[in-house]
């Protein structure tokens, strides 16, 4: 248990770690370009990447190492309502198919490298290029500290206790993404990538067969979520159906308005890089289905749990040799490292475009737009850092929740104008307070649950809060649209769909 | 084509459809082998939609 060192494990795991730092060091010199002249050469990596390089950093980017100890956990606790991550990751790739390479082409023939930049772009207004900035970036930091609390939860399991190595993870984290940006997490990802697909398809191959099959695995879990009663099992309850069905769809409709994914979008070399990977980044779904059955292996394979979050590496730390268990401990550590790099810099271009360009200097050079976003990037990992310190772990949770539903209700604003320049910036803003406004209040009140009630006809129906939010968004803003068509018919600064 | 995009939405978000144990599959309750069945499912319904893009579309 922890408190005692695997030496074994923690080498292998030392030497990963080592591996990746040179790498993260060396890539601001891959598909060498000028890194500190250009915000697109820090911030998105030159806008080059083609299908495999984008491939492996939005798969190492958006299947998180939170996601790997946090989805088996989940499952390991409430069991089918915790799949849920499965229909999400499935029917996001037909939206991102559709609708990013639409974005791509408005950013890259426009020069954007942020949300806020389209949206500033598509309806010249200031208060909803701040809006989408900020709301970018407050739901960004806890996620970063997410992955923090992933990289501490294997570092425990390995045997190490304070604070210090998770510190000396971050500085080290933080000085290669200063110097190399973008290029370092992409370079990165192919081996924290290929990492976590060996772990996977061994646990999932191996753990079975030790454990008597697939069979076994799940009637193990069966027995155990029969005993321990309430709103576990195998399959959903009834009243669990419309919750895992709102929740998959509000997902699958916030994954891709975040910063860090937004950030692999914008790195790609063209729309036909977007759609090949929205028909190949599934294979990552697949795995990330595997992972989550880990979650009913630890109950086949008599392990107790302190906390959920320690099944995968308890399960690992059970039925594999230490060095085997280092190497997938190293993979969950450093799928740590992509995102969270990916994140800061998504959140350091937002910070850098759209509140430090817009407010600060208009005049700035893109050297100069480089050189702040660096810093920035610093300050976003510095506040993700003493956030995972000081704050209980809970906070960090309950603010990614609610990360995901403010992300949402940027959709609008983002998406929307893609399609159709019907809207206008005021109607849209008003529809973004509305959403954050009524989904905060409602997940709040619930006691910070993702879930909202209503009653229609005396039946009540419990839906994912922000999908919720995101219907009252678009409502809000088609009305107050109409209303202030018909005060303002004189459109202000709206410029023609290109 | 483009119409097959909303196809997993459909398979998948109508919960009714595949919330059940039976039949299983090499040990998976069909709740789980279903919803892991949709994964090449999407990946090949996107790729005929890729494929069937007017030319003019790409790159």
């Amino acid at each position: 248990m922890a408190g005692q060192i695997d030496w074994v494990a923690l080498a292998v795991f030392l030497f990963f770690f080592v591996l990746v730092t040179v790498m993260g060091f060396l890539a601001a010199r891959w598909k060498a370009g000028p890194v500190s002249a250009h915000l697109d050469e820090w911030g998105l990596g030159g806008r080059q990447f083609g299908t495999w390089i984008t491939w492996f950093l939005v798969g190492g980017d958006f299947y998180t190492a939170y996601t790997v100890i946090a989805v088996p956990a989940l499952v390991y606790a409430v069991g089918a309502y915790g799949f849920f991550a499965l229909p999400y990751t499935i029917i996001v790739y037909p939206f991102v198919f559709a609708v990013m390479p639409l974005l791509w082409k408005t950013a890259h023939a426009n020069g954007y490298v942020t949300a806020a930049d389209v949206v500033l772009g598509a309806y010249r207004s200031r208060g909803l290029e701040l809006a989408v900035a900020i709301t970018g970036m407050v739901a960004t930091m806890p996620y970063i500290a997410l992955q923090l609390i992933g990289m501490g939860v294997t570092i425990k399991a390995i045997g190490l206790t304070g604070d210090l190595p998770i510190i000396a993870a971050f500085i080290i984290l933080a000085l290669y993404t200063y110097s190399s940006g973008l290029r370092a997490p992409a370079l990165i990802a192919f081996v924290k990538d290929i990492m976590i697909y060996i772990v996977v398809l061994v646990a999932v191959a191996v753990v079975p067969a030790k454990l008597g099959g697939y069979g076994a695995v799940f009637a193990a879990a069966n027995d155990a979520f029969a005993a321990k009663g309430g709103d576990t099992g195998l399959i959903l309850k009834p009243s669990q159906m419309l919750p895992y069905a709102t929740l998959a769809f509000g997902s699958a409709l916030a994954a891709f308005m975040y910063p860090h994914t937004l950030t692999g979008i914008f790195a790609s070399k063209s729309a036909d890089t977007i759609r090949k990977n929205a028909i190949l980044l599934p294979a990552y779904t697949l795995l990330l289905g595997l992972i989550a059955l880990l979650g009913y292996m630890v109950y086949a394979a008599h392990i107790k749990v302190a906390s959920n979050n320690d099944a995968v590496p308890e399960l690992f730390k059970a039925l594999f040799p230490s060095w085997f268990a280092g190497f997938a401990f190293s993979a969950i550590a450093i799928g740590a490292l992509v995102p969270a790099a990916v994140m800061s810099i998504g959140a350091a271009n937002l910070f850098t475009r759209n509140v430090w360009k817009s407010y600060v200097d208009p005049g700035i050079s893109h050297a100069g737009e480089a050189a702040v976003a660096k810093v920035a990037s610093l300050v976003v990992k510095l506040g993700a850092l003493i956030f995972t310190l000081f704050l209980p772990v809970q906070y960090a949770l309950d603010l990614q929740l609610l990360g995901g539903l403010w992300i949402l209700q940027t959709f609008p604003a983002l998406v929307f104008g893609l399609f159709t320049r019907w809207f206008r910036a005021e109607g849209l803003l008003l529809g973004w307070a509305a959403g954050i406004l009524w989904g905060t209040w409602t997940a709040w009140s619930n006691g910070l649950k993702p879930l909202a009630t209503i009653d229609l006809g005396g039946v009540s129906y419990v839906f994912y809060v922000g999908l919720g939010a995101l219907i009252l968004n678009a409502v809000v803003a088609t009305l107050a649209n109409v209303v202030v068509g018909w005060v303002l018919p004189e459109r202000r600064g709206v410029i023609a769909p290109s | 084509m483009w119409i097959l995009l909303l196809v997993p939405f459909v398979g998948l978000l109508w919960v009714p459809f595949y919330n059940f144990q039976e039949p299983a599959l090499f040990g998976f309750p069909f709740f789980y082998w279903y919803q892991l069945a949709w994964v090449p499912i999407s990946s090949f319904l996107i790729w005929l939609v890729y494929r069937s893009r007017a030319r003019d579309e790409a790159p």
